[in-house]
């Protein structure tokens, strides 16, 4: 050994390990003194307005720390791994279809937000009340409406008309397995069909020239041909509040929600077993329900409110209307069905 | 320690004991940031039982043996593509190879969603054909780099005895360049095949679930599964293809060092004559076909459905519509820059203590440190092998019982770019480390210069442009950084590949417009940074910047 060498690296190592000490404390640090901090994980499409965030913060007199952790599926495995020593205080965005899987590992303790009788408790999945509802979202099959106008084809309206030959090769879904719009809409056909009839549905489906993707972006963005994409196919499984992302110059839709082709999904929040500051959690909860974040949930994520009598966004009500008759599975089936389905159905397509 | 017998002096125990205290500081970087958070997920895995069931069953083979033919095949495809462009790049003095090699550099930093969906607009169905060749996309780069490094230093004389003799040029390349070139080839192969082995958004979007590999299938149970015993034994094989590739390239970097002759890159250059220029047509095709996607992409992100529109452009500076990021494209992109410098830094400290460590393990005698040596090497490249979903799940079942609990801190962003940048640097530096003769130094130090004057004279010029090269080229890989980013990055904090994805992820036009503008906005960053490496890593031809 060259003691040069060592002392060249040892002088480049130190100026590095300084410097980057130096930009790495600039993020944190702070004011931290006397507020408490409480980190609420959530998925990776939470979104809120700054100002709404900041008002709660001055009102609660508490420090919300946001921390994204993947989608609901990813969001809910995280929580159970790190139960011991979870992550976070409180969680948002774990849905209806990986509720029981959250709920038989306890992760969640029970809270019942003085919020959640203002409608929430309409989509209760527990008797303790360790999950409160805070917004619902609807898989359904989208459509391009100037597609079939141009062709005078009448656009379909049901799943039985997805397998009717006149709209063969027109239609793109998501992969159950790596999706979750793909595994909704799975989901949907289940309840819909039973856990006898939908295998027999989806290979229709597939002799009727059904694609699957493996992405929502891929499907939505490439192969529809109703958005920005302008792909070959006018069909698409996406979600109930997709066609008010859609609206022309004109202020017209140019999509279309099938309203019978819905899967409804519910997103929960609850405080963590593990959180050492519960009661700065439980205020974490009652915000997600409060009427001044609620009224943001359309606009900035795409889904519904679970509270009654908060306003959609102008134009939604013609626009994105939330379907009043979607399909829903109970969530201890889910949990119970949920990889024999996939399986099965990767068998069927042959993937 | 048997390194202490033998009467060392007190200086030598001194500087032995001083090495050993260097080399523990990146072995601990290892084991904390690397090693541990995947062995504790992998035992998990182990733990709950059923992995030998996975193991027994025919179709994780059939999974393994897809991986390793795809993965083999787009490594074949970019050796082939990048050989043209590495003798454009090593051999050619024509006006625009400095672009040329600027531009090969962009698509190796290009979010893979983007790639994908560029793929998919000429292959509309997937299949193997788009997955084999976008994988082998993003890695020509790598092989023309590679071996342009080692080509334009070789000796030229060599091939022109051949030619005088009587040999045809083909004949003369075959059995006088090719084996010269051949670890080289080699060493940039096993790179290559790794981060094909282990590339995962590509997959998923072209193979559109019927092709799948170790590593979709290593994420598709970890992440929506939570079956983690089939990922720790599908980790297993991955983990088996990995070490044998990295052996495969160590043989090879071992046969160079004895084999070549180096020239200065100013002598070996000139213009083409004669049959060359069919190979210069050919790297001139290989660069048009690395060209198109990123100009469907920036067609992309400055059409609108009414035509040409800079709307794209113009959203950077806000959060795009309905508010689909957290923050602007421009905040997006400061903190790109940012998370990619402290990665950059603490790659380059931890690299280069490794660097220096693995020479002087080389240069010390015995078989013992030369065998540690050998080791360290190798499970420095690890990082490049093993799939992001492990070590990010490994971080949250690991990194709690450290004080202040990282695992949602800011910092966890730039610590698992570095750990990817780390092999990269490494693989730069090393060489030319090893290439500073002792004896200069030594001499410096007879004639009665101080230490201090010795490294200003003689380490640092000769070090330097190196250093140089290998933090821009870190810079740049982490600035492209997704796997592990996306999976670590705090919504307040996406970097621009981050951004790009979530925009891409919500309808709506300007979303759309706006995520392909971000994109034109990394590239541009990308062909800076690479602009200003190859200006240090060039200028005289003096040193080479080393492999890669």
């Amino acid at each position: 050994m060259n003691p040069r060498t060592a002392r060249t690296a040892l002088a480049v190592a130190t100026v590095a390990v300084l410097a980057s000490a130096c930009s790495l404390s600039s993020g944190s640090g702070g004011d931290a003194q006397q507020t408490p901090e409480v980190t609420l994980v959530t998925h990776n499409s939470f979104v809120a307005p700054q100002d709404v965030l900041d008002a709660f913060q001055r009102r609660a007199g508490i420090k919300l720390k946001v921390v994204k952790y993947g989608d609901a599926g990813e969001l809910t495995n995280k929580l159970v791994l790190t139960k011991a020593n979870p992550i976070g205080d409180v969680a948002y965005g774990v849905d209806s279809t990986f509720a029981s899987r959250a709920l038989g590992e306890g992760v969640f303790q029970p809270y019942t937000s003085p919020e959640a009788d203002r409608g929430s408790q309409r989509y209760a999945v527990d008797p303790e009340h360790r999950l409160s509802a805070v917004d619902l979202g609807d898989v359904c099959v989208n459509v391009d409406s100037g597609y079939f106008a141009g062709k005078s084809l009448p656009e379909p309206k049901t799943y039985d008309d997805l397998a009717d030959p006149k709209y063969k090769d027109l239609t793109v879904a998501e992969d159950p397995a790596t999706a979750s719009p793909g595994l909704a809409f799975l989901l949907g056909t289940i309840a819909k069909f039973g856990e006898q009839g939908w295998q027999g549905y989806w290979t229709k489906l597939k002799a009727n020239g059904l694609k699957v993707d493996s992405g929502w972006e891929e499907a939505y963005t490439k192969d529809f041909s109703g958005s920005s994409g302008k792909g070959p196919r006018p069909i698409v499984v996406s979600y109930a509040s997709s066609p008010a992302a859609e609206v022309g110059d004109d202020g017209k839709p140019r999509t279309k929600a099938l309203l019978d082709t819905c899967y409804r999904q519910v997103e929960y929040a609850g405080v963590l077993t593990g959180s050492k500051q519960a009661p700065e959690a439980q205020k974490v909860v009652d915000f997600l329900l409060s009427q001044q974040f609620q009224t943001t949930v359309a606009a900035n994520m795409y889904v519904y409110p679970a509270r009654q009598g908060v306003d959609l966004p102008a134009g939604w009500a013609q626009v994105a209307p939330l379907p009043t008759s979607p399909a829903t599975l109970p969530a201890d089936q889910v949990q119970a069905g949920r990889e024999k389905w996939i399986g099965a159905w990767r068998s069927l397509m042959g993937a | 320690m048997a390194l202490a017998h033998g009467g060392l002096t007190p200086a030598r125990t001194v500087r032995t004991a001083g090495l050993a205290l260097l080399g523990l500081l990146p072995v601990a970087f290892l084991v904390v940031f690397f090693a541990w958070p995947v062995v504790a997920i992998v035992g998990r895995g182990f733990s709950a039982g059923g992995v030998d069931t996975v193991l027994g069953d025919p179709q994780t083979w059939r999974l393994a043996g897809f991986t390793l033919a795809s993965a083999a095949a787009s490594t074949v495809v970019a050796v082939l593509a990048g050989l043209p462009v590495a003798y454009l790049l090593a051999r050619v003095r024509l006006p625009g190879v400095g672009l040329a090699r600027t531009l090969v550099l962009v698509p190796f930093v290009l979010p893979t969603v983007v790639v994908g969906l560029a793929f998919r607009a000429i292959w509309p169905d997937g299949g193997v054909l788009p997955l084999v060749l976008a994988n082998a996309f993003f890695n020509v780069a790598v092989v023309a780099r590679t071996v342009a490094g080692l080509w334009s230093h070789l000796d030229p004389r060599a091939t022109e005895a051949a030619r005088a003799l009587g040999a045809s040029p083909w004949r003369a390349f075959r059995t006088v360049t090719l084996p010269a070139l051949g670890p080289a080839v080699a060493s940039a192969a096993a790179v290559v095949f790794l981060f094909c082995a282990t590339s995962f958004g590509v997959v998923l979007i072209l193979g559109g679930g019927h092709y799948r590999t170790l590593e979709t299938e290593i994420y598709l149970r970890t992440v929506d599964l939570l079956d983690l015993s089939g990922a720790a034994a599908l980790s297993l094989i991955q983990f088996a293809a990995v070490l044998a590739a990295l052996a495969l390239g160590a043989m090879a970097r071992r046969r160079r060092e004895n084999a070549v002759r180096l020239r200065s890159a100013l002598v070996t250059a000139r213009r083409p004559r004669g049959g060359e220029w069919w190979t210069i047509g050919a790297a001139v095709v290989v660069l048009a076909l690395l060209m198109t996607p990123i100009v469907a992409l920036l067609v992309e992100s400055v059409s609108g459905s009414d035509g040409w529109s800079l709307a794209g452009y113009r959203a950077l500076s806000g959060t795009g519509a309905n508010d689909a990021l957290q923050v602007s494209g421009w905040t997006a992109a400061k903190n790109s820059l940012a998370a990619a410098t402290d990665a950059t830094l603490l790659a380059m400290a931890v690299g280069v203590l490794a660097s220096v460590v693995l020479v002087a393990l080389r240069r010390a005698p015995g078989r013992l440190a030369r065998g540690m040596g050998e080791t360290m090497d190798a499970a420095l490249m690890l990082p490049l092998g093993v799939s992001a979903v492990t070590v990010g799940f490994g971080y949250l079942v690991t990194l709690d019982a450290l004080p202040g609990d990282l695992r949602t801190s800011p910092m966890l962003v730039p610590l698992a770019q570095a750990l990817v940048i780390i092999p990269l640097v490494v693989r730069m530096v090393l060489p030319v480390l090893r290439a500073v003769d002792v004896r200069l130094r030594q001499a410096a130090s007879t004639l009665g210069a101080s230490p201090a004057r010795v490294w200003r004279e003689i380490d640092l010029p000769l070090t330097a442009r190196s250093l140089v090269a290998a933090a821009g080229f870190g810079f740049v890989v982490a600035l492209g950084e997704f796997g592990a980013t996306s999976f670590l990055a705090r919504p307040d904090a996406p970097t621009l590949p981050v951004a790009v994805a979530t925009l891409m992820g919500r309808p709506g036009e300007l979303n759309n417009q706006m995520a392909y503008a971000a994109c034109a906005l990394l590239m541009v960053v990308t062909v800076a940074a690479v602009a200003l490496i190859d200006r240090f890593g060039s200028v005289r031809g003096h040193g080479s910047v080393g492999e890669f």
